[in-house]
């Protein structure tokens, strides 16, 4: 396993494709990315009507294998792997500590029998990786962490279509039979049905050394380069958390709107923050993440205060959508509020509706 | 990208700029390299009118997608014009930063306020050293 944590700035393989084309590039997580190539708003139209990529090969991904894998996946998780029976099937999940609150959310893939493939959050790494290993004790697994992968994740509606010119014949059918949530290797590389977006496309995984050829190959299918700012207005729309935002290892999957991601049954599946979640659940959860929509003029952001007729709440992360033309945001409030809030804004009090996420999926608008 | 600082108006360390509507007013706007530090403008909160502002005190703010930015008077005075165009197309200080894009006019108490404010060479410079 690789050991970077000291290492000042890290670099993708595609580095230099990001400084070709205009990117501004900061600091994410240790790793010097693009927050956008000129146009936040512009980019994330593109993916919602047209095809993006993003560079996310900062993104860990970690490859377990072993005759105990599935058992041991099965007591690390929050839901329960035994669900992916069929070879290239994906599954979100959070991983809890024992208090139940969420070290991370992440998606395992299950590759083979005693194989699967894990892609965890760019700034946990360091936590997962040490959470992880004290949990495999006693079991007989192996983990490696796969940096000479890297990973372009290609979305919106004409992704697919776009990265299958790119694949030659037997390549290309077989990618466009790829059910959603399921992904493929094709030689050297991993494609997959999946992403952070609300949209369709694939997420590739390939060797360090290639990605910067199908990058191009990309760029003159029509493909256009989407920054880090464009990626998180389009999560929010989709309604997919953010770690680190939206919940941490305070907040439990209860409380972050990841209720359908914990596997109850079968009930003597122990794994780790499962009686803690049975606690909480049977007592109620005092708080739930939902969505806001801003009826007045602003913009909602993090941290701002939510004001409903059962107490305070907070926005954990908000933005102005660029699909929608409105503010929106999550918020995590009191279990009984709905229908309507007030947000704090520069001491003003403004009014938002309380909506169920999504916002937005696939390029339509659900509020 | 740069647009060059028009020559004609006055600057300041905020980067705002000033520019004599030729009546005792000044229109005041962001500059070219201030809108492209916030990115694509999606709301600004005007000041309102009749607004007795000193200089550099709060008086609005420009959301953009990415954040919130607060604005300030370049100097002390009254609010005598906003743009109401920015209500509804708040990217104009994207697209016009020194033209269609201006924020509000201010009445200057004190002319001689002017003299303080950096012209668009010394604005150039302050900013380059400043990044």
């Amino acid at each position: 396993m690789s050991d970077t944590e000291n290492s000042k700035s890290q670099r993708t393989p595609l580095y230099d494709k990001h400084v070709e084309a205009g990117g501004k590039m900061v600091d994410f997580a240790g790793w010097e990315m693009p927050i956008n190539y000129g146009s936040q708003v512009t980019e994330h139209k593109q993916v919602r009507e047209d095809a993006g990529m993003f560079d996310v090969s900062h993104m860990v991904v970690l490859d377990f294998k072993g005759t105990q894998v599935k058992v041991f996946l099965q007591h690390l998780l929050a839901n329960d792997v035994a669900k992916l029976k069929d070879e290239g099937k994906a599954l979100y999940s959070g991983m809890l500590n024992k208090n139940g609150g969420v070290i991370d959310d992440l998606i395992v893939y299950y590759m083979e029998e005693g194989f699967y493939r894990m892609v965890v959050n760019a700034a946990t790494r360091q936590n997962d990786l040490k959470w992880i290993l004290e949990q495999l004790e006693g079991y007989d697994v192996d983990l490696s962490e796969r940096t000479d992968l890297s990973m372009i994740a290609v979305q919106g509606p004409n992704a697919r279509k776009k990265v299958a010119s790119l694949l030659g014949n037997i390549g290309s059918k077989r990618a466009h039979t790829l059910k959603p949530f399921f992904g493929m290797q094709l030689d050297e590389s991993f494609i997959a049905r999946t992403g952070y977006t609300g949209e369709d496309g694939f997420e590739i995984m390939l060797p360090n050394e290639q990605a910067p050829g199908l990058w191009d190959g990309l760029l003159s299918a029509g493909v256009k380069p989407i920054g880090l700012g464009a990626r998180d207005t389009l999560r929010l729309e989709a309604g997919m958390n953010l770690y680190g935002t939206d919940m941490d290892e305070s907040i439990s999957p209860l409380a972050a709107g990841m209720s359908w991601t914990i596997a109850w049954e079968p009930s003597d599946r122990d794994f780790i923050g499962r009686s803690a979640l049975e606690k909480e659940k049977a007592e109620g959860s005092p708080m739930k993440l939902v969505g806001l929509v801003l009826e007045d003029k602003g913009v909602l952001r993090g941290h701002q205060k939510v004001i409903t007729d059962h107490g305070d709440g907070e926005i954990t992360s908000g933005s102005f959508s660029p699909s929608l033309g409105v503010s929106v945001a999550l918020a995590r409030i009191p279990s009984e509020a709905k229908d309507s809030c007030h947000v704090e804004i520069r001491g003003k009090q403004l009014k938002a509706r309380i909506v169920r996420p999504p916002f937005v999926r696939n390029g339509k608008s659900l509020i | 990208m740069s647009n060059e600082n028009p020559s004609d108006l006055r600057y300041t360390k905020t980067h705002e700029w000033l520019r004599d509507n030729g009546d005792g007013t000044y229109a005041v706007g962001i500059t070219d390299h201030a809108q492209g530090l916030l990115g694509d403008v999606v709301y600004v909160e005007l000041p309102e009118l009749e607004t007795e502002l000193t200089a550099e005190e709060n008086c609005g703010v420009i959301e953009s997608v990415k954040a919130a930015s607060d604005m300030y008077s370049p100097l002390e005075g009254e609010v005598t014009e906003v743009n109401e165009e920015l209500d509804s197309e708040p990217e104009l200080i994207n697209s016009a930063p020194f033209g269609e894009g201006w924020i509000f006019a201010i009445k200057p108490k004190n002319i001689e306020d002017l003299d303080e404010l950096m012209d668009a060479d010394q604005y150039e410079a302050y900013y380059q050293e400043e990044a």
